[in-house]
């Protein structure tokens, strides 16, 4: 009994000390492991900037993209490869254009639709459907793209076809920007312009859109920077130009797609990093611009 | 009045396009793929042959199949611990501090870089590590794929179950407190039972992320049309096949990489609609 009484505090403490340390080594194997997850964006950022700005020139914004021979003479000669990616800038700013104009004014009219009928059955499902959507897969949407537009639209390769993958890849994301931004606007607000008698369609253009602008620009803008670098999509819809490119009913080129081809292409392997670091370049500005404006938010 | 009708129709026009849209996405994978089912039957999804020479085309999923379990389990496996620990440290250990939100835009900064650049990444910088380490002769295969799809899925684990973690009640946690309990003990007596299924949903819905993801994995798994032999060995995803064989596809060819489309996208689907589930339980 005795000896039970007195053994017991040291255990007591020596536990303590344990639960202790095991706290303290916790604590720094979540701070470790914090530390890792985040460290590969250092290192692609890094990697793409050391390897990537000596390619960087005025050329690499306004002329195309060479074409293997040129890049070969000039390795030969030790020079930097001529040329820039032109074509793949006008091609991406192109395709962004088409899918916005149709994801774009679609995406905000649903969102708007869900929220004036929040707990109905139909909306319930359009807004399932739109959740599965935004799951699947971006090369089953180019797989789409392809047998709709390519082969029954422009009867081959065609700006039109990319942009429709782009455009099923942005609805989802403002549907639920749109959405959401809608219900942090007060409902007195809405109320207030129908008492006065306005129709509805103008307490929408005049009140509800004007008022989650900066919602609704967010959600535009973060979604046009997931779909900027999209390449799956693309190989199987826009194919690739070497030219540039403003036919909606013609293959064209696109920052990523012109990666993957330098990538194939033994010759033009250098210009890979510029290129990438472009588009990692573009893809960042908007999503600072993004968190920007929704930062600015908190009014409404 | 009259207009506010017309404004009501526009509405309710604008939700069919998504009807359509999901609608017309079923109907044309399914369309598209009848010739090859109908060629191999079921035996599609169980054969390993992957044949293009003409007159006697063969095509079989089950490479592909396996091959996107395999990377894409592994990526959740190596995902789990890094998400796991970046969710504690944003939502709990540093909840509200200024270093929280630095690591939290950080990770979101993860998802915006192109599955692309990532490729490249992983070709240029993983691949050599791997051979240099020994882990892979060539470099390429399933261990590599699935390195840089947890890199690329853990921004989506962690938002998630960083949200979920700081939902559980203060409350909860000073009665631990209060008890006695070492944070470490609150973490997993307290905060993990309670944060449990919206933990697991996160973690699902990465997984989903990873089944579908194809660039990365294009370039990295090694494009080989047979079922991966263990964690090096090299393979092909369901969707690293369709991006390779497209290019050169018709027929037989086509119809089966439209159906291995059509598996995809209804694996994806399963998975994306349990962890969806999970999530609109706890709401």
């Amino acid at each position: 009994m005795n000896a039970q009484a007195i053994q017991a505090p040291t255990i007591s403490t020596s536990n303590i000390d344990s639960r202790k340390l095991k706290n303290k080594a916790f604590r720094i194997l979540v701070i470790v492991l914090s530390a890792l997850t985040i460290s590969p964006i250092a290192l692609i950022l890094g990697k793409l900037i050391v390897k990537g700005i000596r390619q960087i020139n005025l050329d690499f914004f306004y002329q195309n993209a060479p074409n293997t021979l040129e890049a070969m003479t000039a390795i030969s000669n030790g020079e930097i490869i001529p040329g820039g990616i032109a074509n793949g800038i006008t091609g991406t700013i192109f395709l962004v254009i088409l899918a916005s104009l149709m994801a774009i004014p679609i995406g905000i009219i649903i969102g708007i639709f869900l929220y004036e009928n929040q707990e109905k059955r139909y909306a319930n499902l359009i807004r399932n459907l739109s959740d599965i959507l935004q799951g699947v897969p971006s090369i089953v949407l180019g797989l789409i793209a392809y047998l709709w537009v390519v082969k029954n639209i422009t009867n081959g390769f065609s700006a039109l076809a990319g942009s429709v993958a782009l455009a099923i890849m942005m609805l989802p994301l403002i549907i639920r920007a749109t959405e959401e931004t809608m219900k942090m606007i007060p409902g007195t607000l809405k109320e207030a312009g129908l008492a006065l008698g306005v129709p509805y369609y103008k307490v929408i253009l005049r009140v509800l859109i004007p008022s989650g602008f900066s919602g609704l620009s967010t959600g535009i803008l973060l979604s046009i920077s997931r779909v900027l670098g999209e390449t799956a999509p693309l190989m199987l819809t826009t194919l690739g130009s070497p030219v540039i490119n403003w036919d909606v009913s013609a293959p064209t080129s696109a920052v990523p797609l012109l990666i993957w081809e330098f990538y194939n292409d033994p010759n033009m392997v250098d210009l890979i990093w510029s290129s990438s670091l472009f588009l990692m370049g573009f893809v960042l500005t908007l999503n600072i611009i993004s968190k920007r404006i929704s930062a600015k938010r908190k009014v409404i | 009045m009259k207009s506010d009708k017309i404004t009501k129709y526009t509405l309710f026009i604008a939700s069919l396009v998504i009807l359509f849209v999901s609608g017309g996405m079923v109907f044309s994978l399914i369309g598209g793929s009848i010739p090859a089912f109908k060629e191999f039957g079921l035996q599609f999804i169980f054969s390993t042959e992957w044949n293009p020479t003409e007159d006697r085309e063969a095509y079989g999923a089950l490479p592909f199949i396996t091959g996107t379990m395999f990377t894409s389990i592994l990526a959740l496996i190596i995902c789990l611990p890094l998400a796991f620990a970046t969710a504690l440290f944003i939502a709990e250990y540093f909840k509200r501090s200024s270093l929280a939100s630095i690591l939290s835009s950080m990770v979101d900064l993860l998802a915006g870089i192109p599955s692309i650049v990532y490729g490249l990444w992983g070709f240029y910088t993983l691949r050599p590590l791997m051979i240099e380490l020994g882990w892979s002769a060539q470099g390429y295969g399933i261990l590599t794929s699935g390195i840089i799809l947890a890199i690329m899925i853990i921004p989506y684990a962690t938002s998630l179950s960083a949200e979920i973690i700081s939902m559980v009640p203060n409350e909860l946690k000073e009665a631990a407190y209060s008890l006695g309990a070492t944070r470490m003990e609150v973490i997993f007596n307290v905060i993990l039972p309670n944060a449990r299924s919206g933990i697991i949903a996160s973690f699902i819905l990465a997984f989903g992320r990873a089944l579908g993801e194809t660039m990365a994995v294009t370039m990295l798994i090694g494009n080989a049309n047979v079922i991966p032999k263990g964690i090096s060995g090299v393979g092909n995803t369901m969707a690293s096949v369709i991006a390779n064989q497209f290019g050169e596809a018709d027929g037989l060819k086509l119809s089966s990489l439209i159906a291995i489309g059509l598996l995809l996208f209804l694996i994806t689907g399963i998975v994306n609609a349990i962890g969806k589930l999970i999530i609109k339980k706890l709401s």
